[in-house]
């Protein structure tokens, strides 16, 4: 057990790309955690997704020796958290295990509305905050410009920001003297009961879940029961170690130790992120503050391309769920797209993450409808249901009214893009609260309805602005809305796939757009086949795909029969993904195209 | 002449002769051929004579309905060594009266006048390359003939043979329909009795796929394709040439009795290099032949060997039945249900989807009657979205 006055636990905070990775990274070389033969890039990110698209989402901890110039040998470890919005509530937890933070700012581009959000989340929570000025080994380099903006949008102070390159390393050994004498030692105490914070879990082949905790008072060793404050679940801890950063056993953890346990639990589904952990027969007297279970924000249905990959789309899902309890699934079927599972995501990049895994790592082709929030329905009755999908809206006579969530978005650009975002944002129904400017960057509040949000408001917003707007968001509210469900109908028949609820002032818009997008992706076919946009028995956009003329080959083939029928073998290959829909066949490229939102 | 009688239900066969040489391959073109400075025509003859007895041990019993000289250029060959290929066929097997022996010529000025001697060699069919009517058109499809040389080779074929046919392609880049009812009313009046249009089609690994792909030219849009088609079957109709298959016109009875056989589930004998065949084997299934491609190779191989085949393969019945629907829907009657059963070895319904054909029927696409399953005017240009339909 370490001497709670030498530990030091901190965060980092970042924005994507501004070197929170390098940093740390050049931070556990200076204090000999890996050999540099061990050095792999970014250690701590440690998902090829995670390495690939530069961020976070499972937090990670390393526990660092480091022999300050006081000739103390303190304890330092440090918090990767995760950095995006979806993952907003696991950030709160990590902070909530450290005692300061490093604000990481890239000293060429300034403060983004992400680290904003973050930044805001640790001073709130009394975090020590330690300014860093990154990279200012680059030509365009401002670290003053840079220190004034933090000041003035921050509103901390920033005159001992520390500049660093963790690219030259430049300033480390600054930043770790300053985490030594700014940041509190950890309070605790270890003769109280046992209280520690599950701060994340995952799933691990050789060891089942590993935990990560955070000891407030008391102390964790092997063999004790101990007890999740939240489920009541008890189970018999087998290992207790560090990360250094290879797993290192120890003997226990005690007050200001972060650490992993494991306890033969099976499924990360069994740990709650923010769940306070005791000892079973000698319990703490009430659990930490703050603890919320996981809740979906978007939905959409996932289809396997081939309708044969049902049953391994189902097992995938499964063993993700080991692993991230977050998203949530149910078995749906649709006239479309056949059998699939309706999933539940934390957020619009948590959907992408698990869209690209399933790719990736269980090689499925898939099919994924447009992302809904959830609506509240109230009806007639006086009951409330919670919509999901469109495909269930309840009969528009049997609906009272429907209420839809509202956020509150925080974007950060340079001004010359203002105007072109904020028409973005009364496009999408925005109202705006805030508008301020540091500098040449402009700071925009505004509350948006999330569905708008989940549609494409992000890539609208990367495009407008040239990719320089930052945005973030937190859930403020439900509000009523005038909201209707669109169809698409097909040669007359509603494709159940592509249906959403939109309100009513976009309807005509979308539908329009929906229409000719599908006329150009869905193939000629023998027959003239409208395509129809509809709100209830009202089409609001109508497009019509010509009939097919002429599709014979002239060749002559001679003797070579062999040759066309393989032609025909192929096309038959091709057809099997092709949805028939009536009599229409759709290419199952069409839906994807059709559904993705990013070009409308 | 040692042709034997046989009895008239004896299987039919036709034999088809590859000559590979050409004097320059054409951009457009994707079969199998050659530009070579020297050949060596005895050799050559020898070689075809060889592959044609090995085939024929294959297929006894078989009644002799056509022969057909295609190639590469088949009118370069000597007619010497047609003459000895048509005399060694009717030694190997039986023939049916009237047997139809046809040649492919270019219409050079210097092949026209070597027309004579392959109708002493016995060849009584013709069908000339004409392709087009106007010499920008042919310099772009690569040909060496001019328009004049091919209007005076039609008419030397038309004095010389009986039956008489020749090709045209159609839907060429910027071909208007004023331009193509100009060029086609001009070609028909030579009156042969035969037509083949084919649309310009580009196919892989030739020189118009990779300039098309290079955005050199363009090809005319599926209506005007359409439009194009149209015009051809009026105007061909109005000559008394009715299509009687996608690509192919004929006065009643001139029909090209070769290609009927690839058009429905015949046998068929093929030599010479990358020629196809297609032999009888037991329970409706069939044997698919293929020659070497190269002809340096398919000569040494026949002299060694003792025939020129590179790759054989099994086409099932269920295959078969494919084939038969995917090509005998290409003829305007139809796919003839007895002839279909006789060669098949089932019944037609059995090879189809009964749901797909009933749809069809109603969109107006196919007709059904008794005796043929047949497309409509409108189906026949479906035809590609047609069999993938019914054969699903």
């Amino acid at each position: 057990m370490a001497k709670l006055e030498n530990i030091r636990n901190f965060a980092i905070i970042a924005h994507i790309d501004h070197g929170k990775s390098t940093l740390a990274d050049r931070l556990i070389q200076d204090c000999g955690g890996l050999t540099n033969r061990e050095m792999k890039q970014q250690v701590l990110d440690s998902m090829e997704i995670e390495r690939e698209r530069g961020i976070t989402i499972k937090a990670q901890t390393v526990r660092l020796e480091y022999k300050a110039d006081d000739g103390e040998t303190y304890i330092l470890n440090l918090m990767d958290t995760p950095g995006h919005v979806d993952f907003a509530y696991e950030v709160s937890r990590s902070l909530k295990a450290c005692e300061g933070s490093l604000l990481v700012v890239d000293a060429s581009q300034g403060v983004e509305a992400q680290t904003l959000a973050n930044v805001y989340q640790a001073i709130d929570i009394d975090h020590e905050v330690v300014p860093v000025l990154n990279k200012i080994d680059l030509p365009a380099a401002e670290p003053e410009r840079i220190r004034r903006q933090i000041e003035d949008v921050i509103g901390i102070d920033a005159s001992e920001a520390i500049p660093v390159s963790a690219k030259t390393g430049v300033g480390v050994h600054e930043v770790l003297e300053a985490l030594v004498t700014k940041l509190p030692a950890p309070k605790g105490d270890a003769n109280k009961p046992l209280k520690a914070m599950l701060v994340d879990s995952w799933y691990d082949p050789y060891l089942g879940v590993v935990v990560l905790v955070r000891v407030m008072d008391g102390v964790m060793k092997k063999g004790m029961v101990m007890k999740m404050m939240a489920t009541g679940a008890e189970h018999p801890i087998d290992r207790v170690g560090i990360f250094s950063p290879k797993k290192t056993p120890v003997e226990s953890l005690g007050p200001g130790e972060i650490g992993f346990i494991t306890a033969g639990i099976k499924e990360v589904a069994d740990t709650n992120v923010g769940d306070t952990i005791t000892e079973a027969k000698k319990p703490c007297a009430e659990a930490l503050a703050g603890f919320k279970p996981s809740q979906s924000v978007v939905f959409c249905g996932l289809f396997p391309a081939d309708a044969a990959d049902f049953e391994h789309l189902r097992d995938s899902l499964h063993k993700l769920r080991l692993n991230d309890a977050s998203f949530e699934f149910e078995a749906e079927s649709s006239a479309a797209l056949g059998f699939g599972f309706r999933c539940g995501f934390l957020g619009m990049l948590h959907l992408e993450i698990i869209q690209e895994r399933l790719y990736r790592e269980f090689n499925l082709d898939l099919i994924t409808t447009s992302p809904s929030v959830v609506y509240k329905v109230h009806k007639t009755d006086g009951t409330l249901e919670e919509l999901h999908n469109p495909a269930d809206m309840p009969d528009p006579v049997r609906i009272a009214h429907i209420e839809e969530p509202w956020i509150e978005a925080t974007i950060m650009l340079p001004d010359e893009h203002l105007g072109s975002v904020l028409k973005l944002c009364e496009d999408r129904r925005g109202i705006q609260k805030q508008l301020t400017y540091a500098g040449n960057r402009a700071m925009l509040i505004y509350e948006l309805p999330l569905n708008e949000v989940v549609y494409d408001f992000y890539d609208r917003l990367k495009s407008v602005s040239r990719g320089y707007a930052s945005f973030d968001y937190q859930l403020k509210e439900y509000r009523q809305g005038d909201l209707v469900k669109l169809s698409i109908l097909v040669n007359a028949e509603p494709v159940d796939a592509l249906a959403m609820l939109v309100h009513r002032s976009q309807a005509e818009t979308r539908g329009r757009g929906l229409c000719e997008r599908l006329k150009d992706l869905i193939p000629r076919q023998m027959f003239k086949i409208p395509i129809q946009a509809a709100i209830g028995g009202k089409v609001v956009a109508r497009e019509t795909i010509s009939a097919l003329r002429k599709d014979v080959t002239a060749k002559c083939y001679g003797g070579d029969v062999s040759r066309k029928r393989k032609l025909l073998e192929k096309q038959k290959a091709g057809k099997k993904r092709m949805r028939t829909y009536g009599k229409v066949e759709i290419p199952h490229d069409a839906f994807i195209a059709a559904l993705k939102m990013n070009d409308s | 002449m040692t042709t034997q009688t046989k009895a008239t239900n004896a299987p039919p066969l036709a034999l088809y002769v590859h000559w590979p040489f050409c004097e320059r391959k054409c951009p457009y073109c994707d079969f199998n051929s050659h530009v070579r400075e020297q050949v060596d025509h005895d050799r050559w003859r020898r070689a075809l004579l060889a592959d044609m007895r090995h085939f024929a041990r294959q297929t006894p019993n078989h009644i002799l309905h056509s022969i057909f000289f295609g190639g590469g250029t088949p009118s370069l060959m000597h007619p010497r060594t047609v003459a000895a290929l048509i005399e060694e066929a009717a030694k190997l097997w039986p023939t049916v009266n009237g047997l139809e022996i046809t040649l492919e010529a270019n219409p050079s000025s210097v092949e026209a006048a070597r027309l004579a001697a392959y109708r002493s060699a016995g060849v009584n069919r013709v069908s000339l390359g004409v392709q087009a009517l106007d010499d920008a058109s042919l310099r772009f499809l690569g040909r060496l003939h001019t328009a004049d040389e091919a209007l005076r080779a039609l008419e030397i074929a038309r004095t010389t043979f009986d039956r008489l046919s020749f090709d045209l392609i159609y839907a060429r880049p910027e071909q208007s329909l004023a331009q193509w009812r100009e060029e086609l009313t001009r070609a028909l009046s030579f009156h042969a009795g035969h037509l083949s249009a084919y649309q310009l089609t580009i196919e892989q690994d030739t020189a118009f796929f990779r300039r098309h792909a290079r955005g050199e030219f363009h090809l005319p849009d599926e209506d005007l394709a359409a439009d194009l088609f149209a015009l051809t079957e009026d105007l061909a109709g109005a000559q008394g040439l009715l299509p009687y298959e996608i690509s192919n016109y004929a006065k009643p009875g001139a029909e090209s009795r070769h290609n009927l056989a690839y058009w429905q589930a015949g046998h068929y004998v093929g030599i010479g290099p990358g020629a196809h065949g297609r032999l009888p084997l037991p329970e409706g299934a069939a044997l698919a032949t293929q020659q070497s491609k190269r002809p340096e190779t398919w000569l040494d191989q026949v002299e060694n060997k003792g025939h020129g085949s590179e790759n054989t393969e099994t086409v099932t019945a269920d295959q078969r039945c494919e084939e038969a629907v995917m090509m005998g829907l290409r003829l305007t009657n139809g796919i003839d249900k007895a002839l279909f059963a006789a060669r098949l070895g089932r019944p037609l319904e059995q090879a189809i989807n009964p749901q797909a054909m009933a749809d069809l029927i109603d969109l107006g696409m196919l007709c059904d009657s008794p005796t043929h399953l047949a497309t409509t005017p409108d189906g026949r240009l479906l035809l590609n979205s047609l069999t993938s339909r019914l054969l699903s």
